[in-house]
């Protein structure tokens, strides 16, 4: 898999609301380069997911542009993308179709893109689904299975895309910690495995930094980037690192920033609410 | 043993007890009709029910008689007509509305019009305006399927997640692809609710139909609602009963055939009870 360079410049998001405008997004600009696994913490309200559903297309922009491999996909006289098979989304909840298999589910982009043929679509979901150690459920429908499962069958069928920037809005937002811990690993081994970039958001930093290549902090609203740091834990990782000395530390550092822009957020609501 | 305590039933167990019941209940329903004759004591309201001997007795010399099997295949002929007619427009226009807010927003405040009127109200006018009775019937058997189905098809539809929308057109569906593999499935619950309580209506609406139209071509042939109507009038209590219990039965076929038919395209529903 080539390309993947995803550029977001001066990105502006304004809405209307009933007291006015709102300045959600302002002047963001963020580069995640080809096979990076880049990852977006940011107090709840920042704007993290309008940026990720601007570079989906489900989202307009105010002002700014988006780029990826180059090419414009939405800014000035284009306020919105055209949703595209090279930014697949995987939200918290399960978009997997419950009245496809499982298999017919992997093979969904493929087939109605037509990449591929019915037959070889199914034949290549089955293969995927081997390789990740899914075969048992082939199968089965979405509803048999568990929310980790859901997950993981949901994430290699966006892979299954071949997109240029796999997207994850806050994939595995409330599930247990243990679940989650194994997704972490399943979710690095599909990476790892398919060289894929990815935008991945979050506000656990420990999740952030033990999954990141790279970590953005966003300030509170309006929305931008804070600042950008690089995760040096060696790859690939498992979470015997999570009580390492490093790993802390990172978790530290970048806790630090966000813990600053929850305050102001916080102490923001509270001037909202006295006046 | 204490594994198999925790293991479900086997469906014979449930179809056993079901069976059960029903013979308890034919068996209260024939000493209470009896009591009268037997000790002189006579239950209110039911000594005068004709007794479960009777009516089989009565059926027994209706299995051979044609009219009686005419009787049935008149009123099958009319819920079939009226019912896949109103599928086919309930269904179709439904979907349609669905997909075009423009038809919806221009349309459906008729159907909101006219969905409260009973279908029996009907009846008058579709007397004058088909030209045979038996399409007068099955317009009315047409209208009482027809508003819950079109009405559950557009609400199913309209309450489609849009994620699952997103989700498609993220990964490359076309409009086409998105009414085929996103739009359908996802609507066709909705649908088949709408069928299986449609299905109940039509049975209700041909019996009333039936009755006040005055079965048809006239004679002993005019539907099972008719042969109630005619039994009644002519003082036959067991015939009345038997006409009522073939009802119950041809009600309870048709709808476990919706079911049937809603489960073969919907494997997905049963397997997420399992």
């Amino acid at each position: 898999m080539t390309g993947g360079h995803l550029a977001l410049t001066d990105v502006g998001k304004v809405y209307d609301s009933a007291r006015g405008q709102v300045v959600a997004v302002a002047d963001c600009s963020l580069e995640v380069r080809p096979g990076e696994l880049h990852v977006l913490v940011g107090p709840s309200g920042c704007g993290k997911s309008t940026l990720l559903g601007a570079v989906a297309g489900f989202t307009d922009i105010s002002s700014g542009s988006i780029e990826i491999d180059g090419a414009l996909i939405c800014g000035p006289g284009r306020p919105r993308a055209e949703p595209g098979a090279d930014r697949v989304v995987v939200f918290q909840d399960s978009t997997l179709f419950p009245w496809r298999t499982v298999a017919e589910n992997v093979a969904y982009g493929p087939e109605v893109q037509g990449r591929l043929a019915r037959k070889a679509a199914h034949e290549a979901a089955r293969e995927q689904l081997a390789a990740a150690g899914l075969s048992d459920v082939a199968d089965r429908y979405p509803g048999e299975l568990s929310s980790g499962l859901q997950r993981r069958v949901e994430i290699l069928r966006a892979l299954c895309n071949e997109p240029a920037v796999l997207l994850l809005d806050e994939p595995f937002r409330g599930m247990d910690a243990l679940s989650r811990s194994s997704m972490h690993e399943a979710l690095l081994e599909m990476y790892d495995r398919s060289g894929v970039t990815v935008l991945f958001i979050t506000h656990d930093v420990e999740e952030a930094v033990f999954l990141g290549t790279h970590v953005s902090v966003m300030t509170t609203r309006p929305g931008r980037i804070k600042s950008t740091v690089e995760i040096d834990l060696d790859r690939p990782r498992s979470h015997d690192i999570v009580t390492g000395h490093r790993f802390r530390e990172l978790v530290g550092a970048v806790s630090d920033e966000v813990r600053v822009e929850a305050r102001r957020a916080f102490e923001a609501g509270e001037r909202e609410m006295i006046r | 043993m204490s594994s198999l305590a925790f293991a479900t039933e086997p469906r014979s167990t449930g179809a056993r007890r079901g069976a059960v019941g029903i013979l308890v209940a034919v068996l209260l329903w024939e000493v209470a009709t009896r009591l009268d004759e037997w000790i002189g004591l006579a239950v209110p309201f039911v000594a005068r029910l004709p007794s479960p001997t009777e009516v089989v007795v009565d059926l027994g010399g209706l299995v051979s008689s044609p009219g009686y099997w005419n009787s049935w295949s008149l009123s099958l002929q009319r819920v079939a007509l009226g019912f896949t007619v109103a599928l086919l427009l309930g269904g179709g226009l439904g979907l349609l509305m669905a997909t075009r807010p423009l038809v919806k927003q221009t349309f459906y405040p008729v159907l909101e019009t006219l969905r409260p009127i009973p279908p029996l109200a009907w009846v008058p006018l579709a007397i004058i305006f088909w030209p045979t009775q038996e399409l007068s019937i099955a317009f009315v058997t047409f209208l009482g399927a027809f508003f819950p189905i079109i009405v559950n098809t557009v609400s199913g539809a309209d309450e489609i997640d849009p994620r699952y929308l997103w989700a498609a057109r993220s990964m490359g569906a076309n409009r086409r692809v998105l009414f085929r593999r996103v739009i359908l499935p996802a609507t066709l619950p909705s649908l088949v609710t709408g069928a299986s309580v449609g299905m109940g209506i039509t049975w209700e609406v041909v019996v009333a139909a039936e009755l006040i139209s005055g079965g048809g071509q006239g004679g002993g042939d005019g539907g099972l609602g008719f042969l109630v109507w005619n039994a009644y009038q002519g003082g036959d209590l067991p015939r009345v009963v038997v006409a009522m219990i073939s009802l119950g039965i041809a009600g309870y076929v048709a709808s476990a055939l919706v079911r049937y038919v809603g489960d073969r395209l919907m494997p997905w529903k049963q397997a997420a009870v399992s």
